[in-house]
């Protein structure tokens, strides 16, 4: 090995690390990511997975949660360090969930800002101004936290750097027991990450 | 070096004058005043110009003293008038000539040195010390220390009571949040300058605002818990805005009274490896700001209660930086299934052919493909929230899979959420 190539290797990477998914794709920080997918598509795991990840490493994250319908047991159950999650419960109100995310995102220090607007109707989410979206990255970027929007669809568009689609490719059964779901994830946008099947078990 | 001063019925200006030269303070008696005066040749040179410092400062008769120790300086300056620097090594000889009753001893001991017949500091100091010891025990040995000059103790520090509060009456009552809020600010960066000035921080702001005499209530009452203590006037004057906001006073206000809880500091030990935290001040602000508009049971951290019942948790503060940081600990691998609940259940209108074959609700609408269960689960019998239900896992044609549950009591179907 040439003593450039050593130097090389030696040298210590810089920038924020990103956030792993826990399915072999991760998630850039000081950026917008979209994760969106259909119902009883293995997205949701694949969000409370993001938020352990992030606790896991002793940050503080914030789930705007737009329509109240995160489940607490749930995420204790994926890992979630609860005590470093900060729970917004929005009522099904966009405009106040939208408001908490900027404010949020702008305090800076925390190491993810999840905005989940599962649940509220396309026509609710195509009035959002594309502003709005670049606003939140910008502040994102601001601050270094991964800001990441999840949904049956978001909108966020061109604001995203990473689009990742989640649909659901089998229910895995047990004699009287529901295992599972098994799911593909990939990149919905042109050079994002190569898609990857993966489960989401219940025990 | 120690600094003391005597001045009969005049306490509140000795400290007063104390103050400012230490604040490291003992009040030795009502008229005695001692101080620690160490560091203080780097600003005045030597201890004759201190003590001509504090003469000028004093601004009336009373006598100074400054020695090594605290008890040759408390002597010296009940026994000799005027200013008195005692060097080092020259306790002994200064204090000898003073009478005995100054030292400050117990009656009793005091009453047998008279029937001693010893008088002064001198006759005292030359007595053996193990003959002294013999009759007097330890206490004897250590006054005759302090009548030799040669007695070494630390300062009984005085614990200063300040109460961080302000308080106005008004001479016309205001209806308006504005000009109050332009009052708190003034109160709250006083206050604020006063608990830093004494290294100190608040974790608790009451405000009490006195309304009209025609008002439904007589007074208004205001109060910050916050979860770490902070001396940021902003943030505090953000957090009685929005607290104002949110709950106004009902009628014009005659009188304002804020008070600050004092505590001592979080003091945090910055890490250059240890990921960032929100700060507290700036995340205390951010959140009443958002609690102002989704409501106060809306944002926190949750907590999962011990118990079987559905959908069990409460809101809890979000944790501590530094406690959160010592229990890291996830041992789940991998992804996990999760669960999305509606809040409240959907009422649903199922067909069951000994299992559940086509559901009817606003969130979930078609046949059932698949359905696992029944599970059933009660509790809480002998309270109000009782529950008991018969729980299936369904998956639609379409590959949704929810939770719905048939209330046993009401005989009704809900879906509860669904999994993704």
């Amino acid at each position: 090995m040439s003593a450039l190539a050593i130097f090389q290797s030696l040298t210590l990477s810089h920038g924020p690390t990103p956030i792993s998914t826990g399915i072999g794709i991760h998630v850039p920080r000081a950026t917008l990511t979209e994760l969106t997918g259909g119902v009883s598509s293995g997205r949701t795991a694949v969000m409370l997975s993001l938020l352990q990840q992030v606790t896991r490493q002793e940050e503080f994250c914030v789930l705007v949660d737009v329509q109240d319908t995160f489940d607490p047991a749930s995420g204790a159950a994926a890992g979630i360090e609860l005590s470093r999650l900060l729970w917004v419960r929005c009522g099904g109100n966009v405009d106040h969930a939208l408001k908490a995310t900027d404010l949020l995102v702008r305090a800076g220090g925390f190491g993810m800002v999840m905005l989940d607007v599962s649940g509220t109707s396309a026509a609710a989410l195509r009035r959002i101004p594309i502003a709005t979206w670049f606003r939140l990255r910008h502040g994102a970027e601001h601050n270094g936290a991964a800001l990441v929007v999840t949904g049956e669809r978001v909108g966020a568009g061109s604001s995203a750097k990473l689009q990742l689609g989640v649909r659901q490719k089998e229910i895995l059964w047990s004699a009287k027991l529901l295992r599972g779901i098994r799911s593909i994830a990939e990149s919905t946008k042109r050079g994002g990450p190569a898609g990857v099947c993966f489960d989401s078990r219940s025990r | 070096m120690f600094a003391s001063i005597h001045a009969p019925g005049n306490l509140p200006i000795l400290l007063d004058c104390a103050r400012r030269f230490s604040p490291l303070i003992e009040i030795t008696s009502p008229d005695t005043v001692t101080f620690d005066i160490r560091g203080l040749s780097r600003v005045y040179g030597e201890p004759g110009k201190i003590a001509r410092a504090i003469e000028r400062l004093i601004g009336m008769p009373a006598h100074i003293a400054i020695a090594a120790n605290p008890d040759t300086a408390v002597c010296a300056a009940r026994g000799i008038a005027g200013t008195c620097v005692i060097a080092s090594g020259e306790e002994g000889r200064t204090l000898s000539a003073l009478s005995l009753h100054l030292l400050g001893c117990p009656q009793a001991m005091g009453e047998l040195f008279d029937l001693w017949g010893i008088r002064t500091f001198g006759q005292f100091a030359a007595l053996p010390a193990a003959g002294v010891a013999a009759r007097l025990g330890e206490e004897g040995v250590h006054w005759q220390q302090v009548a030799r000059g040669s007695a070494r103790r630390q300062l009984r520090l005085m614990e200063e009571k300040v109460a961080y509060s302000r308080e106005m009456e008004l001479e016309d009552p205001i209806p308006l949040l504005e000009p109050l809020f332009f009052l708190l600010a003034r109160f709250l960066l006083e206050l604020c300058t006063e608990l830093t000035a004494r290294s100190l921080a608040t974790n608790e702001i009451r405000l009490r605002l006195t309304l009209e005499k025609e008002a439904e209530h007589a007074e208004h009452l205001v109060t910050l818990r916050l979860p770490a203590p902070m001396v940021d006037q902003k943030a505090l004057l953000k957090l009685l805005e929005l607290e104002l906001q949110v709950r106004p006073p009902g009628a014009a206000i005659r009188k304002i009274q804020l008070t600050a809880e004092p505590v001592k500091p979080r003091v945090v030990q910055e890490d250059f490896f240890a990921p960032a935290y929100p700060s507290q001040e700036k995340i205390e602000v951010t959140i009443a700001r958002i609690r102002h508009f989704v409501g106060a049971g809306n944002i926190g951290s949750p907590q999962v209660l011990d118990t079987h019942r559905p959908d069990g948790f409460v809101m809890g503060p979000l944790a501590d930086a530094r406690v959160s940081a010592q229990n890291t600990h996830s041992s789940v691998s991998g992804v996990r299934l999760a669960f999305r609940r509606f809040r409240p259940p959907q009422t649903a209108h199922v067909i069951t052919k000994q299992q559940p074959v086509h559901i009817m609700s606003a969130v979930a609408r078609g046949a059932v493909g698949v359905a696992k269960g029944p599970w059933f689960t009660s509790g809480n019998w002998w309270r109000t929230d009782v529950w008991n239900r018969e729980e299936w896992d369904i998956a639609l044609r379409s590959g949704a899979l929810y939770r719905i549950f048939r209330d046993l009591r009401t005989e009704t179907w809900f879906v509860e959420g669904n999994y993704d």
